[in-house]
């Protein structure tokens, strides 16, 4: 019988790579999962190796603007992680996952802005002949702040901004909430596929005009700026910090794809691909469907909060505009050409296509001279990332991720026809046909 | 013996259209019982009705020993009180092994933070062995059911319902599909799983339920036609008439 050697290979085959499953396996963790092994080898390398090209602490053959683009990219790979949890494993294609990197950016700015002017306005105030009372202090970072939309005094929202921790909190909570509240309405009503999409992009195109407004309490469209100035730290190199900012988010990506990688492993994981692929049927077999959906949505989105809470202070301003719809809709355009459900292929694709798009969109790419007409890229890259994501689509569905499949020879057919022969393990339409 | 469930005097109409019309039916614990209808007769809206998917206009559904209602009850809180399902095509998760679908199945604690802390112990390995042992897949543990034949694939389903041991168990169209050999395996399956729970069949085929030998329950346009033996309801004039006659 056919079926007994493919069973017995692809049983070893399915040892490797981190497509999941709560078959009987023993051995610790990372060794039941190579990949995962790899890719935070591969990411303690990557952050080594700029480390000592670096400016602050190496050779210097990177830029201090370069590496903070690097540290900007892992920031972008690790809400690409938290995309690729929510819709290649959960098939909840949530087109809103950047509202809640802005909402983690906003938090963490609040503090920066508020603590680094809190050190200008003592320091100009102590020139005076009375010590300035915590009113006037106030008032004084009040009016610097909020000066730019001619308001001097400070929101409601702007009630913690003073105490970093109270601000970190803020930074898991305020996205988390918003998931919470959002998903809890929108999954109970069982809205799905295209109509929730349609849901995430009001959801997040509302709160970007929101904060667009002067009176939203975060200066409208000027947003938040000067982030990349640790308060307190004033006097150290933009070269060092920039190192720091580096480190904490290849620390933040590798805890992020453990722990993404230990949620889908188990049985956690065996359901949530379930529901992607039947949630009714998920629901005969007893499990509550939209709890579990809630749950993905809701830690997917506290992950983009803390992916957003370190790559604004490297950016060094946050505006409403950082979460309009599209920025959401480049999320997914990253996870699927870097392909989906997979978790290196959401780092691939988001490291590469943001990198790119960085390179297309600075300049540096050669104009190509058709001879009737020539390509700008900086206004045609939008139109190749389109082509792109099109073609991948169409033609490599599995993305950039699916190459690894090609090499590690875990390509097997699809086995979706119908018998071909009369006997079990006969080929399938699909595989005749190839 | 006594009943396990009771669904009384239960319509739906979609449209204007009664797809079901005061039907009443009961199953006792054990209880194998076959429905037979034609096409249209509102079987698979009964089976919907049971397991949550359809909300009826009037009527009562009743199951378990006190008698509570499964119309204020989800699907899943559905199935966790014992009320299983087999679709008419077979629907398993295609991407997963054969060894994932059947743990998934394992009647467990079925809560998200219960199944996030889920490691699967030694009795759990024990019992997905032995279900696939049951269903003839243990050769195929490790594959994926997407590679699986039509047949292998009904076959996991059956054995993925076992594994949730529900106290009632609602398969749609059983045989459809299977070769003589597998339905003859099928009927004993669903005789064997009927020693401990009530089984429903819906089905088509009348070779297939006579060789069930169980009560049958004919249902027409949306209520219960006829009721007993096979023998009795193949001579009911009026059964005749509408299903086998022609």
């Amino acid at each position: 019988m056919p079926a007994d050697t493919t069973a017995r290979s692809s049983s070893w085959r399915n040892s490797s790579g981190d497509s999941g499953g709560i078959t009987p396996r023993s051995g610790p963790f990372l060794l039941r999962h190579p990949s995962v092994m790899v890719f935070i080898a591969l990411l303690a390398l990557f952050t080594l190796g700029v480390t000592i090209l670096s400016e602050g602490f190496g050779i210097g053959a990177i830029s201090t603007s370069f590496v903070k683009t690097l540290g900007k990219t892992l920031c972008l790979c690790l809400v690409a992680l938290a995309m690729d949890l929510v819709w290649g494993y959960c098939g909840i294609l949530s087109l809103g996952h950047m509202a809640f990197f802005g909402l983690g950016g906003y938090a963490i700015g609040m503090w920066l802005m508020y603590a680094r002017t809190e050190i200008i306005v003592v320091e100009s105030l102590a020139a005076a002949e009375l010590p300035p009372t915590p009113q006037e202090i106030s008032d004084g970072i009040a009016a610097q702040i909020f000066g730019v939309v001619g308001a001097s005094e400070f929101p409601p929202v702007w009630a913690f901004a003073h105490s970093l921790p109270l601000q970190l909190a803020a930074v898991v909570l305020v996205p988390g909430l918003l998931a919470l509240v959002f998903g809890w309405l929108a999954f109970r009503s069982r809205v799905t596929g295209v109509y929730l999409s349609i849901l995430t992009q009001a959801m997040t195109l509302a709160l970007s005009l929101y904060l667009f407004q002067n009176d939203s309490g975060l200066r409208g469209n000027n947003g938040l700026s000067g982030l990349q100035n640790l308060p307190g730290l004033g006097d150290m190199p933009q070269s060092v910090v920039s190192i720091w900012f580096l480190w904490a988010s290849a620390l933040a990506l590798g805890a992020g794809y453990l722990l993404c990688a230990w949620i889908v492993s188990g049985k956690f994981g065996s359901v949530i691909r379930a529901i992607r692929d039947d949630e009714a049927r998920v629901r005969f077999l007893g499990y509550p469907v939209e709890a579990f959906k809630l749950a993905v949505f809701t830690v997917t989105a506290v992950i983009a909060g803390i992916a957003g809470a370190l790559y604004y202070p490297q950016a060094g301003i946050i505006n409403p505009a950082e979460i309009a719809p599209i920025a959401s809709i480049y999320l997914a355009v990253w996870v699927a050409i870097g392909g989906r459900g997979r978790l290196y292929g959401a780092v691939i694709g988001a490291a590469f296509v943001s990198l790119l798009s960085t390179w297309f969109t600075g300049g540096q790419a050669p104009d190509v001279n058709l001879g009737f007409y020539r390509i700008h890229w900086v206004d045609w890259w939008t139109v190749l990332l389109g082509l792109s994501f099109v073609a991948v689509t169409l033609f490599a569905p599995r993305g950039i991720g699916g190459l690894v499949d090609l090499i590690a020879e875990r390509r097997h057919p699809d086995r979706h026809g119908a018998d071909l022969g009369p006997d079990q393990g006969a080929l399938r339409e699909k595989e005749a046909d190839q | 013996m006594t009943t396990l469930l009771e669904v009384s005097g239960v319509s739906v109409s979609f449209d204007g259209f009664k797809a079901i019309n005061n039907l009443s039916f009961q199953v006792a614990e054990r209880e194998l019982r076959a429905v037979i209808g034609p096409n249209g007769a509102g079987k698979t809206t009964f089976m919907d009705i049971i397991t949550g998917k359809t909300r009826p206009d009037q009527g009562h559904v009743r199951y378990g020993d006190k008698g509570a209602s499964l119309l204020s009850m989800s699907e899943s809180r559905i199935a966790q009180a014992g009320v299983g399902r087999k679709f008419q095509r077979p629907t398993v998760f295609e991407d997963q092994s054969v060894a994932d679908n059947l743990m998934m199945a394992l009647k467990r604690d079925r809560g998200p933070f219960a199944v996030l802390f889920f490691r699967p112990s030694a009795a759990d390995r024990a019992r997905v062995e032995e279900l696939a042992d049951e269903i003839g897949l243990t050769p195929a543990l490790h594959r994926k059911a997407g590679e699986l034949s039509h047949g292998q694939k009904q076959w996991l389903e059956i054995g993925m319902l076992l594994a949730q041991e529900p106290r009632l168990l609602l398969v749609d169209e059983p045989a459809a599909g299977m070769t003589p050999a597998e339905r003859e395996h099928t009927t004993d399956l669903l005789k064997e799983a009927a020693r401990t729970r009530a089984v429903v069949v819906v089905e088509h085929d009348m070779e297939f339920v006579r060789r069930l030998e169980c009560k049958v329950t004919v249902l027409h346009e949306g209520s219960v036609l006829a009721e007993g033996s096979i023998d009795h309801v193949t001579r009911n004039e009026k059964v005749i008439e509408v299903y086998l006659g022609r």
